[in-house]
């Protein structure tokens, strides 16, 4: 950190005396900790909250590679299956809440801004207190582990009354800890709308934004709508735990099935949290480096929007085996499926960029392309999930853990690497080393679908998901998702050198990093200095906008 | 004209901050609006079901004799209570509109008096509203004194108005302990 950090300080004292001038107050700012404790400033916020993603993925990846080496071969060999049950759901949530959410709002802390021409967040205060909130937040969860009882040990998507009668003495500490992330989420959505609805440069209207910005305010408005129903489905657990309500007790006249609702109710849109913005950096990076500009521009903002709209209809489709009507699991099957359109429209228009374009493959295009393939095969399994009679049969088996880890890893988690070497050269100054990136994405690839791929035909002959031990005939699919899944797991590693090398020297990028890269960062300097745009820079839509009609 | 344009700014971050916060706590609100919509919803539906949890009437709307429906009756207890509950008539076959007659017996093999109460659910769910009870020991909570047994009645009816698929119906009861916090507790009853 400290080069880029002396750079970039540096450059801003500079600017500081060419400006002349000190709205900022940053003459007397704090050095060492409390400057990273005290900041306010999006970039450093930004690269805080994706350090702490990066942490977490190497967190939930070692308890993924425990899961992984339990399931080597058949039999318990290494861990107890209370200890397996653990390590299942803290994977998933700190996977879910600590690394892929995080990961995005930090990318949308860094470029958002940069993007829309401000000269930071709208509410810097809060985004500070939004970012410090996880770190409290994830020490809690973690905690859990320690404790008398063990962590909780029901799935990351704790179904009452695994997660009330028969939860662990922890599970208090787990829901203030996802109480803590939620206002973390909401606080960081409130401030990425109010950025992004107000503070952009003039002349830029909402459809000469860039696809990420468009992404990420559709999410931010998913987050509003949907944290609250979590932070609901939390509170009435605890106070079924400790304060004798029945909510999802059904003795008391509740309904354990309530809790399923009010989840998914939750969970469905949450999913799209977690790839919307993914969508908007695949859209940026595969035009810049075919060389054209992003095909249907308007159709992707909308195909967006008809997504976010159809995720709050949708959400049963994870409960088709609770034993709903007829009717209803009719509906939730033909809406899940109406899901394909926007999302096909999608796919296609990343592929009509791409057609008669002057591709290069570097590393952020390479990611870019894996994420178009990949996520197409996991949202193809997603519609084969939908089918109710066939669900009935993939339901709680490997299929489901193959199809949502093709678009979280893939998917979501390939995006968010394809953006790091996509905005490397922007904020370190350095391009990311391109041998090693392309390592990284080969290992990574080879990896993941050897980890996954197999995992689609174990869970159509039958095996069930949070299993610490399976039925022998599983016995192959499963060594080879564990071979894949420790050479996934540690290719990661060559990320950190990457990231490592770029900070600390590398081949010097100018302003504009990628010749075909279009967007307001690429006209501040690599590295972005600490401050950019306190005058909003210049916006002519009939040359800058990504939905322009004429080509230059 | 930077000053001018912050003040615009924060104007309109302030708006934005008032409307995401309103929505938020709308959000709220509706979460915790849809738990007593749910319950209303099954109770329309018989999603998940619920049956009423009060006695009906005897609808009069005459027997169906060209169509037999059987009746399964099953139990099961939660664990924290040392009770028996068993179906004496574990299938009774019944005409739609026709009232029928189940008896169940009540056995606590502690030595302590103790009450715990029955709560029922009908499968297929959408059968649920399509069963009728004019008088059930499901209505409210049992006391047993220690190894005390009762038999009590299940007067029912099923409703012609039953959709022709459905030949069987499943009812059973699940026994759960009534402790004094639950009975203070319970935001449903």
């Amino acid at each position: 950190m400290t080069p880029e950090t002396t750079q970039s300080v540096s450059q801003h004292s500079v600017s500081d005396v060419a400006s002349g001038h000190d709205a900022h107050a940053h003459g007397h700012a704090p050095t060492g900790l409390m400057r990273w404790l005290l900041t306010t400033n999006h970039k450093e916020i930004g690269t805080l909250y994706m350090l702490f993603s990066l942490l977490m993925l190497f967190i939930g990846g070692t308890m993924a590679l425990v899961i992984r080496a339990e399931l080597f071969q058949p039999g318990l060999q290494y861990v107890q299956p209370e200890f397996f049950n653990q390590m299942t759901t803290m994977h998933g949530l700190i996977m879910v809440f600590g690394a892929i959410m995080p990961a995005f709002v930090g990318l949308a802390n860094w470029m958002i801004p940069l993007q829309v021409g401000a000269p930071d967040m709208a509410l810097p205060r809060l985004n500070n207190f939004s970012f410090w909130l996880l770190p409290v937040a994830f020490t809690t969860l973690l905690a859990t582990l320690f404790m008398e009882g063990g962590g909780p040990n029901f799935g990351w998507t704790f179904y009452a009354p695994l997660s009330t009668t028969y939860a662990p003495p922890s599970t208090n500490f787990f829901i203030l800890s996802i109480h803590l992330a939620g206002i973390s989420s909401i606080l960081g959505a409130i401030n990425i709308i109010a950025t992004i609805l107000n503070l952009r440069t003039p002349g830029m209207r909402l459809m000469d934004m860039s696809l990420f910005v468009w992404t990420w305010l559709i999410t931010a408005f998913l987050l509003i709508a949907v944290m609250p129903v979590l932070a609901g489905v939390v509170t009435m657990m605890l106070l079924d735990i400790n304060f004798g309500t029945s909510f999802f007790d059904a003795a008391g006249g509740g309904d354990p099935v309530l809790f399923q609702h009010l989840f998914w109710f939750f969970g469905h849109p949450e999913v799209y949290i977690m790839i919307l913005p993914a969508f908007g950096i695949v859209s940026l990076i595969v035009p810049a480096f075919a060389r054209k500009r992003l095909f249907g521009y308007a159709s992707m903002v909308y195909a967006t929007a008809s997504i976010a709209i159809l995720s709050f209809v949708v959400w049963a489709h994870h409960m088709f085996t609770v034993g709903l009507p007829l009717t209803a699991e009719l509906f939730f099957m033909y809406s899940t499926m109406l899901i394909a359109v926007p999302t096909g429209v999608k796919v296609f228009n990343w592929i009509a960029t791409l057609f008669r374009g002057s591709i290069s493959f570097e590393t952020p295009m390479l990611f870019s392309l894996g994420f178009i393939v990949m996520f197409t095969i996991g949202g193809l399994s997603g519609v084969m999930l939908a089918i109710v009679p066939a669900d009935f049969q993939y339901h709680d088996t490997y299929f489901v853990v193959a199809h949502f880890h093709y678009v979280l890893v893939p998917g979501a988690l390939f995006a968010i690497m394809a953006a790091a070497y996509y905005w490397m050269p922007k904020w370190t100054g350095h391009y990311a080393n391109e041998t090693l990136g392309k390592w990284h994405f080969w290992l990574s690839v080879i990896g993941v679908n050897l980890t996954f791929f197999p995992m689609h035909f174990s869970g159509l002959a039958g095996m069930p998901r949070r299993i610490p031990d399976y039925a022998l005939q599983f016995a192959d699919f499963n060594m080879l998702s564990s071979i894949g899944g420790f050479l996934f797991g540690f290719s990661q590693l060559i990320f950190v050198w990457v990231v490592i090398k770029a900070v600390r020297g590398g081949v010097k990028a100018p302003a504009k990093a990628w010749e075909g890269a279009e967007g307001l960062e690429w006209a501040v300097p690599s590295p972005a200095p600490l401050h950019t745009f306190d005058t909003p820079p210049e916006f002519v839509p009939e040359r800058d906008s990504p939905s322009r009609h004429s080509d230059h | 004209m930077t000053v001018h344009q912050s003040t615009d700014n924060s104007s309109g971050v302030k708006r934005t901050v008032r409307n995401t916060l309103f929505a938020l706590v709308a959000m709220v609100g509706f979460t915790i609006a849809l738990v007593p919509l749910y319950d209303v919803f099954c109770e329309i539906t018989g999603l998940n079901g619920k049956t009423a949890d009060s006695a009906q009437v005897i609808s009069a709307t005459g027997v169906d004799t060209s169509r037999t429906v059987r009746v399964q009756l099953v139990t099961r207890s939660a664990p924290g209570l040392p009770w028996r509950l068993e179906a004496i008539n574990q299938v009774v076959t019944v005409h739609p509109g026709e009232v029928a007659q189940a008896r169940f017996r009540f056995t606590n093999t502690s030595d302590q008096r103790l009450s715990g109460r029955a709560v029922p659910s009908v499968s297929p769910s959408q059968g649920a509203r399509h069963f009728r009870k004019m008088q059930c020991f499901c209505f409210q909570e049992q006391w047993l004194a220690g190894g005390e047994s009762l038999e009590l009645p299940l007067v029912f009816q099923v409703d012609p108005a039953l959709p022709d698929d459905v030949a069987t119906l499943t009812l059973a009861y699940t026994l759960y302990p009534m402790g004094e916090e639950i009975a203070l507790g319970g935001l449903h009853d």
